[in-house]
């Protein structure tokens, strides 16, 4: 007995609905990018604190990378590791941390970057606000005077041994062996001592990994601008109300406010406008609502750094300003074609 | 004059491929062994056959008539037999079949006999100029198809501001408009000088991309001819989509469109240039509208452009030009940018195929990205948007079906360019989701109005319903009334001890009955408690229904009317 033959599908072209060309970098590339402008930052980093630094890159990134990647496969989804953006989180993260950090501390805040950051909220596109800045704000409530206790730059052994705090068992408070050295913040905030403003724009001072060269953290996002996969309106806003907030302080107070130059380049403001506000994601859509976002970051910068019981403020002016951006776009909608209002 | 130039906001730039299609001449497509004539190639009713199966028809024939205003008779390209007339598969993005006439050429591409309008058109007045476009079966050549002869009414004013020809072909890879104006430049001025007439424009201006030099300087060599100063050809910025209607109008005079509005509104008319010369052809030669310049290209042995009769099969086309490189993967019509992909090749060509992309399997040109990445949120789209909208914020209200918000950031105004889809990193198919909500918009707004109906119809039944038993309880209640009546009127008898007499005593009754009517003008006085009631509950939900009635629909004449009676 002979089986009929089922009747063959009628093979039809393709059918892709338009338009069916495409240009532009992909996400992947643009992540990529990123990724290259901030490594001038992390091998200054390295270049600065020595083993501490790359230690801490490293297991920060890689508790990132471990993170999101068990994460998509416990839930039955293909990993999203490949679209190179939990790197990006990764290394900004550890960017933010200090050097000597015990490194459990560095895997803790990792995971919750990760997971409180940005996968609850639904992976890559859905977080609200800036992983990284999410873990780091973590570590500053849960272990504030690990947090808070500077390595001084250029240490002789830097590159021959480990701090001691670095590989502290984990739950067990660290221990330090240097003299832990303010950051020039912190010297300014709390003992009026005034940091060169050149040595702070080549980066040779204390302070978290990446808070140290304004120069290369400029250069790479200066990179990333002439590429068009950073919004120039985000930096532009915070250095002018930064400036402009920061000059009339220091006119009416010169001894108590510090000046424009020593605002720009001292702590993480550089690397949070360069790096930290720009994260598409969580930052506005138009062009308006980026300028708009980065004036509010600079004003809530000044405010936490004038009058604030810490001596820096960017992380959390970024992640307020994060938290308004939806509005921030809903206000700053374009006029759309045709709806020009008619001179009557 | 023009002076300077607008540049609307965003546009993309756009690899070219131009180079592939555009040689010397153009030569005419070879005589297909059938012609597939579709009904609907143009936007409006689509036209009625005017021919029976096997009827001999000559080239230039009308073989089908505009059935409306918005419509446009259909002429045989060839002269030939009439073999079907039946559906058949079109080039349209639904993959439907429709209503075609099949003609089988006799090879003779005999004419029919032609009548020469004039040589001096602006003898000519405007309205019969348009008839004679409109007979000549002339649509908007550029993709649109809309009826030219409609477009060419200057309006109550009596004239027009400004008359823009439209020679940007802003999509990559057609070159048919460069080809006709290197072609044929004093025929498209020629063109122009008559729809200058009929819409009594005070300024032309043709408007160029500037990737097309030599189409520019051959329409600027043209137009020295005449000494006309009204008419100026200019080129404009190559950047997609110029060539777009909205688009080019800012570019050129800085004026927008108003929303929901026409270019007539503002005094602007545009025209494509494949139009302009199909309207000196039939004016100066008579001739109807049987043929129009077409793009081969893409993955194809010898690109070209074809003067293709309409019907002629794409498959026939791609023939002609060396065939196919490699496997057919994707057939466009149109552009890369706006076409729609086709599932064969086996279709006719009508009056807006501009261009026939090919696109192999070997090839990496187009798109083959099958998933798309999370949105980032970059802004590139909103940076590419023409139209001044966020496509991210579209997409993300298409995405979570939250139509009226879509609604909110002006979705209707979305022109389906396709810059924000080519631009956006993630290769999400922005345009397709912002299809997908019109399409949903207008379905639910179809649905609602359907069940509005419908539930008028309902709330108007149940009252008449109501209404019924209500006349019948009061019917009853009369009925009984009376009954009661004759019975007191009996008892009474009784009592009084008359003997009976039943003729009298009926008259008697009668008399009682009338009198005990008179007495009593309202049937509601003496009512039980029960009674009132029940009247009360009764009046209640006649309210009630005459007020849902009246809110579902407050002027539904038919309720109110049944509401009174």
């Amino acid at each position: 007995m002979t089986i009929p033959h089922k009747k063959a599908p009628n093979k039809t072209l393709q059918i892709r609905p338009s338009p069916h060309i495409s240009g532009g970098a992909s996400v992947e590339k643009i992540m990529a990018n990123v990724i290259l402008a901030l490594m001038p930052t992390v091998l200054f980093a390295i270049y600065l604190f020595g083993l501490a630094a790359l230690v801490t890159i490293l297991i920060g990134t890689f508790s990132c990378l471990l993170t999101e990647y068990l994460f998509c496969k416990a839930n039955g989804k293909p990993s999203s590791i490949s679209d190179n953006s939990i790197i990006i989180t990764g290394v900004l993260y550890s960017l933010t941390l200090p050097p000597g950090l015990p490194l459990w501390m560095v895997c803790i805040g990792g995971i919750i970057a990760v997971l409180l950051g940005k996968l609850l909220f639904g992976g890559l596109g859905y977080n609200l606000f800036n992983p990284a800045l999410v873990g780091r704000a973590f570590l500053q409530a849960a272990f504030p005077s690990a947090m808070t206790t500077w390595y001084p730059a250029m240490n002789a052994d830097r590159f021959t041994s480990l701090p001691l705090s670095t590989l502290t068992f984990p739950f067990t408070t660290p221990s330090y062996d240097t003299i832990s050295s303010a950051t020039p913040l912190a010297a300014m905030k709390f003992d009026q001592i005034l940091t060169d403003s050149s040595d702070l724009f080549l980066g040779l001072s204390s302070g978290s990994l990446g808070e140290t060269s304004s120069l290369l953290i400029l250069t790479g996002g200066i990179y990333l601008i002439a590429r068009r996969m950073m919004r120039w309106q985000i930096p532009a806003g915070i250095f002018i109300t930064v400036v402009i907030i920061s000059t009339i302080t220091h006119n009416i107070s010169p001894n108590t406010y510090p000046s424009a130059q020593f605002m720009l380049f001292s702590g993480g403001l550089m690397l949070g406008a360069m790096f930290m506000a720009t994260d598409m994601v969580a930052s506005p859509i138009t062009a308006k609502g980026c300028f708009i976002y980065g004036l509010l970051i600079g004003v809530l910068v000044m405010i936490i750094r004038l009058w604030g019981g810490m001596p820096e403020g960017v992380m959390y002016a970024i992640l307020f300003a994060n938290a308004v951006s939806p509005h921030i776009d809903r206000w700053t909608q374009p006029r759309p074609y045709g709806y020009r209002k008619t001179k009557s | 004059m023009i002076k300077n130039l607008f540049k609307f906001p965003g546009g993309v730039h756009v690899s070219q491929f131009k180079d592939l299609s555009i040689h010397e001449k153009v030569e005419p497509a070879k005589l297909p062994s059938k012609l597939v004539l579709p009904l609907h190639q143009h936007i409006g009713a689509a036209a009625e056959p005017c021919v029976e199966i096997g009827e001999l028809v000559l080239k230039g024939q009308k073989i089908a008539s505009a059935n409306g205003y918005v419509s446009a008779p259909i002429h045989a390209p060839t002269s030939g037999t009439i073999e079907d007339i039946g559906d058949y598969p079109i080039a349209h993005p639904s993959g439907m079949s429709a209503p075609c006439i099949v003609i089988k050429p006799d090879g003779d591409d005999k004419w029919i006999e032609l009548e020469s309008h004039a040589s001096d058109y602006s003898s000519i007045d405007p309205s019969h100029l348009r008839n004679i476009i409109r007979r000549a079966g002339i649509v908007g050549l550029g993709g649109a198809g809309f009826p030219t002869y409609i477009k060419h009414n200057p309006g109550p004013d009596g004239s027009v501001d400004t008359l823009i020809i439209n020679g940007s072909e802003c999509e990559p890879y057609i070159t048919c408009d460069d080809s006709l104006m290197r072609d044929r430049p004093d025929e498209i001025v020629c063109g122009i000088r008559i729809i200058k007439h009929a819409l009594n424009a005070k300024h032309v201006v043709v408007a160029i991309e500037d990737n097309k030099p030599e189409a520019f300087q051959a329409i600027k060599k043209a137009l020295a001819d005449f000494d006309d100063e009204s008419i100026e050809a200019v080129q404009i910025p190559t950047i997609y989509p110029a060539g777009s209607e909205k688009q080019l109008i800012y570019t050129v005079t800085g004026k927008e469109v108003p929303q929901n509005s026409l270019p007539i509104n503002i005094s602007i008319v545009c025209q494509n240039i494949g139009t302009t010369a199909a309207v000196y052809r039939a004016i100066n030669h008579g001739e109807p509208l049987i043929s129009r310049y077409v793009t081969v290209t893409g993955d194809i042995h010898q690109p070209k452009n074809l003067e293709v009769l309409f019907g002629t099969p794409i498959n026939e086309l791609v023939d002609q030009c060396g065939g196919v490189k490699g496997s057919v993967r994707r057939l466009i019509i149109g552009g890369p940018m706006m076409g729609f992909a086709m599932h064969q090749l086996n279709l006719p060509v009508i009056k807006t195929t501009n261009c026939v992309l090919i696109d192999a399997k070997e090839s990496k040109a187009f798109k083959t990205r099958d998933f798309a990445m999370p949105c980032i949120r970059c802004g590139s789209c909103a940076e590419a948007c023409p139209a001044g909208l966020i496509p991210q914020q579209l997409y993300w209200y298409s995405k979570s079906q939250e139509f009226d918000k879509a609604q909110d950031y002006n979705l209707y105004d979305c022109i389906e360019c396709g810059c924000c889809d080519y631009v956006c990193p993630s290769k999400i198919p922005l345009v397709q989701y912002y299809r997908f909500a019109k399409a949903e918009i207008w379905k639910r707004e179809l649905e609602m109005q359907k069940s509005n109906t419908a539930r008028q119809r309902h709330e108007f039944h149940q009252f008449r319903v109501e209404r019924e038993k209500a006349e019948k309880a009061e019917k009853h209640r009369q009925k009984k009334a009376a009954l009661q009546a004759k019975e007191n009127a009996n008892k009474d008898d009784i009592k009084t001890g008359k003997e009976a007499d039943p003729k009298k005593a009926a008259i008697l009754a009668a008399m009682e009955r009338a009198k005990a009517k008179k007495a009593e003008p309202k049937n509601t006085d003496n009512l039980t408690e029960a009674q009132k009631k029940l009247i009360a509950e009764i009046d209640a939900k006649r309210a009630k229904q005459r007020n849902a009635a009246s809110q579902a629909k407050p002027t539904n004449e038919d309720s109110k009317d049944s509401n009174n009676s």
